[in-house]
């Protein structure tokens, strides 16, 4: 196994945690009431927390001493490998809410997997990690069939988070040559086998909540290629401020 | 069993004494996050695990590992370690006991604990006042490793200890 096809496949699974953590960090603060507000902010902070572990993994496994710090912060927009979903704006607490569902299905599913890495780095993480994405999926879940399910309004805002989002759901699923070659090496967890669960489970999920799928089949990509949407630069732009000014400190 | 923690007994009582930074009514030992504790000479080697993922108490229990064993002549070593993942049933009933008298509800089995999050039947005991007659308000609270009940008996809301196993 090349450390570097290994590397950038963890690189496709940290950046998800990083750019999701970093999002709902933004709601700190401004959440529609005090419970959410302090749900979303854990949830940010379990995010963050597996993101140090991949990447306390990534810098050990760098030949030029590289540390967590310089991966999470010190890297060019192209070089992070998450998709286009979780790099969306809060837009409204339908979009927080869908966008994390989105991904908390996903998320769930890949850590299923990676449980049985055979990278006993990853398996560990997997472990540690799918006992939080848990409770985030149960939360997202339930707030989805509430607004979808509740009033004229939350239904209708639900319904165009997620005729929006949903084109950025397929990438969830894309692997590049590399990433192919590390789960062939039974490394990294196959997610083009967790489509059919992924859109299985969101169907019942929409139906409970009374919301429609969208017929929509245009499904937009290239976040794992380091290709992001205009939104990229800005989170960027505030996450790494401090670092590029104060080279060195520590988070 | 896999669980089994070695802690040495000359270390025990000195992280025995050591407290939670965020719940100080629990000794780390309680907790569960300390995962052994081996002794070469005067060279102290512990592991601790974090509770969640982003537990930011983390460095500073790793500190006052550092701090309580330099105090007492060792040379500590402490190293963080992700497996086993830690779970609720690492704590002690002593700890369990501990974290009710200071007002948290402590976790329950792991079947309990789904039923109560998911609304479905009330069995969390409120620590306040002992009732069962309490409800789920956010399955987050002020940390991550806690949700919030209200009672509606004595009406105060107060934190529950979620399962993670």
């Amino acid at each position: 196994m090349k450390t570097s096809n290994l590397t950038h496949y963890i690189y496709g699974i940290a950046d998800n945690a990083l750019i999701l953590g970093q999002r709902l960090g933004e709601l700190c603060g401004h959440g529609p009431n005090l419970e959410t507000d302090i749900a979303l902010t854990n949830m940010a902070l379990d995010l963050l927390g597996q993101t140090r572990s991949y990447y306390q993994y990534i810098a050990k496994l760098s030949t030029d001493n590289l540390t967590e710090d310089d991966v999470a912060f010190l890297r060019k927009e192209n070089e992070y490998r998450n998709v286009l979903l979780v790099e969306q704006p809060n837009t409204d607490f339908a979009y927080v809410i869908t966008r994390q569902y989105f991904f908390d299905v996903f998320h769930f599913l890949l850590l299923e997997q990676l449980q049985k890495s055979t990278d006993v780095n990853l398996m560990a993480i997997a472990k540690k990690s799918i006992k939080e994405v848990g409770y985030h999926k149960r939360f997202s879940g339930d707030w989805l069939i509430r607004l979808g399910d509740g009033t004229e309004v939350s239904h209708q805002k639900a319904q165009q988070a997620i005729d929006d989002l949903w084109m950025y759901t397929n990438e969830l699923f894309d692997l590049s040559t590399q990433d192919k070659t590390v789960i062939d090496a039974g490394y990294g967890a196959n997610s083009k086998d967790l489509k059919e669960k992924y859109y299985a489970e969101l169907t019942q999920t929409l139906t409970k909540a009374t919301l429609q799928i969208p017929e929509n089949k245009y499904f937009q990509d290239g976040g794992k290629n380091g290709v992001h949407t205009e939104h990229m630069g800005y989170i960027l732009a505030d996450m790494q401020y401090m670092q590029r000014t104060y080279p060195n400190m520590k988070w | 069993m896999e669980h089994q923690v070695d802690i040495h007994p000359k270390l025990y009582p000195i992280l025995k004494a050591i407290p939670d930074p965020e719940i100080p009514v629990l000794s780390i030992i309680d907790l569960g996050v300390v995962r052994g504790a081996k002794l070469d000479g005067k060279h102290a080697f512990i592991e601790i695990t974090p509770t969640y993922s982003g537990c930011p108490a983390m460095d500073m229990i790793g500190d006052e590992i550092k701090t309580a064993l330099t105090k007492h002549n060792y040379i500590p070593d402490v190293d963080l370690i992700l497996y086993p993942a830690w779970t609720t049933d690492w704590m002690t009933d002593e700890g369990k006991t501990a974290l009710r008298k200071y007002g948290i509800a402590p976790p329950t089995d792991a079947i309990t604990d789904k039923k109560a999050l998911l609304g479905e039947e009330r069995v969390i005991e409120c620590p306040h006042c002992g009732s069962t007659n309490t409800k789920l308000v956010s399955q987050f609270a002020s940390t991550a490793c806690k949700a919030m009940f209200k009672c509606d008996d004595c009406l105060e809301t107060f934190d529950y200890f979620k399962c993670l196993i």
